[in-house]
Parts: structure tokens; sequence; C-alpha cells
């Protein structure tokens, strides 16, 4: 991206319960009940950061969205607080009950008259864990994408196929992969790509002023479908090992587990 | 649609990635219960002598699925390759292991199929006649079972770990093999992918240690990793990491445990100020015994530890450091 071209990027949010948040289960057994502190879906932080740096190097817009009920708003609040330059909500309560593919299925029918050149999504949310959303989206789109990805890096327009980014996929293991796409593409961003970000003061002040549009369910239900997979039930996981919890003041403690592992353990 | 299950296997340049036992023995288990037919696939070009290697395990068939435009992996050619087999073979269950490689592909593949994939599954349980897939929500807080409603192919993916590959029944006779050729036209694969590489030097070898102490969140500040070192000198043990403390740079990469890192099996584990989450418990569930010092008494780790302590890290690791040193004499 040289300085004449401007790159427009997509990050899309995810709202879920704050990591250490008590959760309880609802009537139904079938989710969790509302009412909880809720935080940003950590790797979609980490692909805001990613997008905004994006920009700061190349200029361009960055665009964040979520599908979400109300109180998702939240996220967007603070993603235009850190230098997002306009935020699209799918509120609806119904959102947070999708499995991905409606999901993306009601991304991309809200974003259908944009053209984005890169599409931001987190590996995957806190909360569901599916990892799966960014992939259909770009499926259902038709555009390349990778996973995982710990690097973008723009490469030359003079290239072959017109230059596009290069990208730093994850392995497992340790291991890294240098992959080159083409532009427009997906890309799923994985936590620790970079460092975050604090929103400024005048950043959460310009933040009220920046455009947000709100898209209604019923103006993308029309791409949707039924969810094709159901929670039939929710519930704490059924214990497999017997836990013997230590307890007592500190030395007490530091005392009965030195014991469990020299003769119970025995690795001392 | 024909009842068959078929286990995708994974290979990554021409070796059988391992943890494609586990998914097989998945498969037979479900093909025991339900009396679908079990089959087998690999993908990839030069592949023969994996689909050989699967065929000697009790399964219908194996089909080595081939061309030369699968190496490398690119999603783009996977994903049209397997579409392209299962229009023509049609499953009603596809198996396949939880990689990294396999979440790069499947979400496309069953979208192109409009279907879907239940990931990340740790269990199932088949009760009258209705299949349902048991997997993690909430970093491990809650299981959920999962059912399929769809016309199907139903995809599956497992976790490592939650199968045993020593589980797998071998095949009284090697199951027949057939050769799929498929082509990928030009224009299919639209990513290039360079040579897979290790970064970090690797400066300690973590699957080698008998005792790990590892530091996760809890751990608070770079300067208090130190008291976690005493106690691994203490233990003579290896000091390693959950992965939010090695993107920080408190702790090199190469003490990472976890889906990215490295997956250990140690004598102990301790793990300290670790909450759980599903990712790094994949890297060390398989630990012979693992102790747990956390303040939150819901952690998620404390599901899988022989020995809790609920309580403040910073109180309990310096008297556990004198008791250690006193035991050892």
């Amino acid at each position: 991206m040289d300085g004449s071209r401007f790159v427009k990027i997509l990050v899309c949010m995810k709202q879920v319960p704050q990591k250490d948040a008590p959760l309880k289960l609802n009537d139904a057994g079938t989710w969790i009940r509302e009412g909880v502190s809720y935080e940003v879906n950590e790797p979609d932080a980490f692909a805001l950061e990613e997008a905004l740096r994006q920009k700061e190097k190349h200029s361009g817009e960055v665009v964040v969205l979520t599908a979400g009920p109300a109180r998702a708003m939240q996220v967007l609040r603070e993603a235009l607080a850190k230098g997002a330059d306009r935020a699209i909500h799918l509120e609806d309560d119904a959102f947070v009950g999708l499995d991905a593919y409606n999901t993306a299925r009601a991304v991309a029918a809200a974003i259908k008259e944009e053209k984005f050149d890169l599409i931001f999504t987190g590996l995957q949310s806190d909360d569901y864990g599916y990892a799966q959303t960014g992939v259909i989206l770009a499926q259902i789109l038709g555009l390349p994408h990778a996973t995982i990805i710990m690097q973008i890096e723009k490469r030359n327009e003079n290239e072959q196929d017109g230059g596009g980014i290069r990208v730093k996929r994850e392995l497992e293991a340790g291991f890294f992969q240098f992959v080159d796409m083409p532009l427009p593409a997906v890309l799923t961003i994985q936590s620790g790509i970079n460092k975050l970000r604090y929103a400024t003061l005048i950043g959460i002040k310009q933040a009220k002023t920046k455009p947000l549009r709100k898209v209604t369910l019923a103006e993308v239900q029309g791409s949707m479908g039924e969810n094709l997979q159901k929670i039939e039930k929710l519930y704490i996981p059924q214990k497999s090992k017997n836990t013997e919890f230590l307890e007592g003041s500190p030395a007490e403690v530091a005392k009965k587990l030195v014991e469990k592992l020299k003769n119970e353990l025995r690795v001392i | 649609m024909p009842d068959t299950i078929l286990v995708i296997v994974e290979q990554r340049e021409g070796k059988l990635n391992r943890v494609s036992w586990e998914t097989i023995a998945a498969g037979q288990a479900i093909s025991a219960q339900t009396r679908w037919t079990l089959e087998a696939a690999v993908v990839g070009s030069g592949v023969a002598a994996i689909a050989g290697e699967v065929a000697a395990k009790k399964l219908a068939r194996v089909y080595d699925i081939e061309s030369l435009r699968l190496e490398p992996y690119t999603p783009d050619a996977f994903a049209h390759v397997l579409q392209e087999f299962l229009g023509k073979h049609p499953a009603k269950l596809v198996l396949m292991p939880h990689t990294y490689q396999v979440r790069d592909f499947v979400p496309k593949l069953a979208t192109a199929l409009q279907t879907t994939a239940i990931s990340d599954v740790i269990g199932y349980k088949y009760e009258g006649g209705k299949l349902v897939f048991t997997r993690q929500m909430f970093q491990g807080k809650f299981v959920a079972d999962v059912s399929f409603a769809g016309s199907g192919p139903c995809f599956v993916t497992f976790q490592n770990g939650s199968f045993r590959a020593d589980k797998v029944e071998a095949g009284a006779v090697p199951a027949p093999v057939e050769t799929i050729n498929v082509e990928v036209p030009d224009g299919v694969v639209r990513n290039k992918p360079q040579e897979v590489f290790k970064e970090a030097k690797q400066a300690v070898d973590l699957t080698q240690a008998e005792i790990i102490v590892s530091v996760g969140r809890g751990i608070k500040e770079q300067k208090n990793i130190e008291m976690a070192k005493q106690l691994a000198d203490a233990l003579g043990a290896e000091l390693a990491a959950s992965r939010p403390i090695c993107d920080s740079g408190w702790l090199p990469m190469d003490r990472q445990v976890g889906s990215s890192g490295q997956t250990v099996a140690p004598k102990l584990y301790l793990a300290l100020g670790i909450s759980g989450a599903i990712q790094h418990i994949v890297g060390m569930k398989g630990s012979r015994s693992i102790v747990a010092i956390n303040k939150d008494s819901e952690a998620p780790i404390f599901e899988i530890a022989d020995y809790a302590v609920v309580g403040n890290l910073f109180d309990i690791v310096p008297p556990l450091i004198e008791e250690v040193k006193k035991a050892k004499g």
C-alpha cells in the first residue's frame, strides 16, 4: 500500500463474558444467564490493534462490526475510541444463539455494499471456541483466507499477482509458515500478534461522533437459514479426576504438598 | 445417504500426523455403536504409503486421494478436492483431528457443502439412535452436548487427547485401498505457502522434562517469575508458561506449553496462576500428575488437577520452596 493507496479493513469483533466472571446456567440448561460482566473477545482486540497499525502504516480506513445484543455496542465504542473510523452493529438478542454459519451469513449480508481489502476476525471466540466464523465468511465472500496469523506485511505491487500480502501463519509446536496471498483476503488473527493500545481521552471523546450504522435482524435474515447445530444441553463438566484440595495456612499447605510430592507422587 | 463414517487422516509433507490415530479410534468407537461403515481417507500427493499404513487398521476401505496440487497444503486445494470427493462418495459423518491445518480448511469445506462442522469435540454419546457431540464452552467452565440439525454430512473435529491412539483396533486383513486422482484446475489455489520453519532456537526441550513448573497470568509481573524459577530449581524442574506470558516476552517461546507451543506429559506438572484455558490444557493434560495453585476456586485447571490449592500463589510458593529444599536435604 503506497502512500496513494487507501486500505479498507473490516474487523469483526465479539463481546464475550469476562474471563473470570462467575457464570450460571439458564433455567433451560441451554445457555448461560445474562447479567454478567462482558468484555471484548481477546483475539478480536488483537485483530483490531493489527488493523489500526496497518492503517497507520499505509493510510486507510478501519471499520469495526459486531453482531449481538445492545450491550455489544460497548465493544464498538471502545474500538472507535482506539482509532477505528466507523462501526456497524448488527443488533438483536437473537445473534447470541446463532451458529457460526449463520453469523457469517449475517455479516456478509450486512457488508455486501462495501469493498474491503482485508477482513480480520479473531482466530476463535472465548465463549464458543469454534474458530470458524472467519473461514466461513471467506468462503461465502469467495475470498482467499489464512488462519492463526501472527504477522502481516504488504508485498510490492510490481509482483506477479499485482502485489498482495505476506502473512505469517502460526502452526503447532513452535513452527511458523509465511504465505503469500492476493488481496482482498480474510485473516483470522492470533493473540499476541502485537501489543494492545489503550484508548486515549481524546479518542473516547472522538468516538462519540464517529458513524455507527445499526443493522436489524430483519435486514439480514433473508440470507440466513436454520442453525445446523443445536446445543441440546449445557452443563458443568463431570469431574473424572479425584482432586484432593489441600487446605490450611500457606505454611501448612506447603508442608502437605511436599508430603504428597514426596510420598504419593514420588517426585522428590 | 449411505451411513458411512469417513475419517480423514492428516499428513504433513508425506508423514502421517500421529494424532490421526486418535480420530480413527473415535471412528471405530462410533462405528461399533451405530453400526455405520467406517472408512478413511488420506489427502495429498504421493501418499500411498500412508494409505497403506492406515489400511492395516479395522476399516472397510481407505481412499488415497491424490493430486500434485495438494502439496504443499493450501485450504483452497484441500477444500476443492474433498468437496469433489464427498460429492461422489457421500458420508454421514466426516471426522478429523482438531489440528491447526484442519481448522484452516474444514469450515470452508463444510460451508461449500452447505453443512456445518462441530469442532474441538471431546466425546460423543449415542442414545436412542441419536448422536450428540460433547465440546467445551466458555474456556472449559461448561460442556455442551451438540446435535447436528442438518441433512449432512456432519463434520466433527476431535480435540487432541480426547481419544486414545493406542485403542485403535488392527484389521484382521488389510482394508482395500482405492486411489482417486483429482484435478485441481488453475486458479483454484490462491495462496502461495513458503517453507515451514521454527523460529525460536530451541534451547530447552520441555518434552524431556520430568517435572515442569509452569506460570500463567496469575504471576502478574515479570519480576515474579524469579520466584517460580526458584521453585523449579529446588525441584530440579524446567520452567514453562502459558501463552500470554510468552507473548509478553517474559519467557521465551520455547517455554510455551499449549496448542501453539509444546505438548508435554511430565511426571509432575505444577501450574502456578494458570486458569486452565483449553488451548493450554491440550498441551499438558497428559501429564502423569498435576498440581494447581490458583486463587480462583472455579478455575478450569482444577478439573484436571490431582492436588489443588485454592489460594494466593505469592503466599504459598515461598514456604513451598523452603519445604522442598528441606525435603531434599
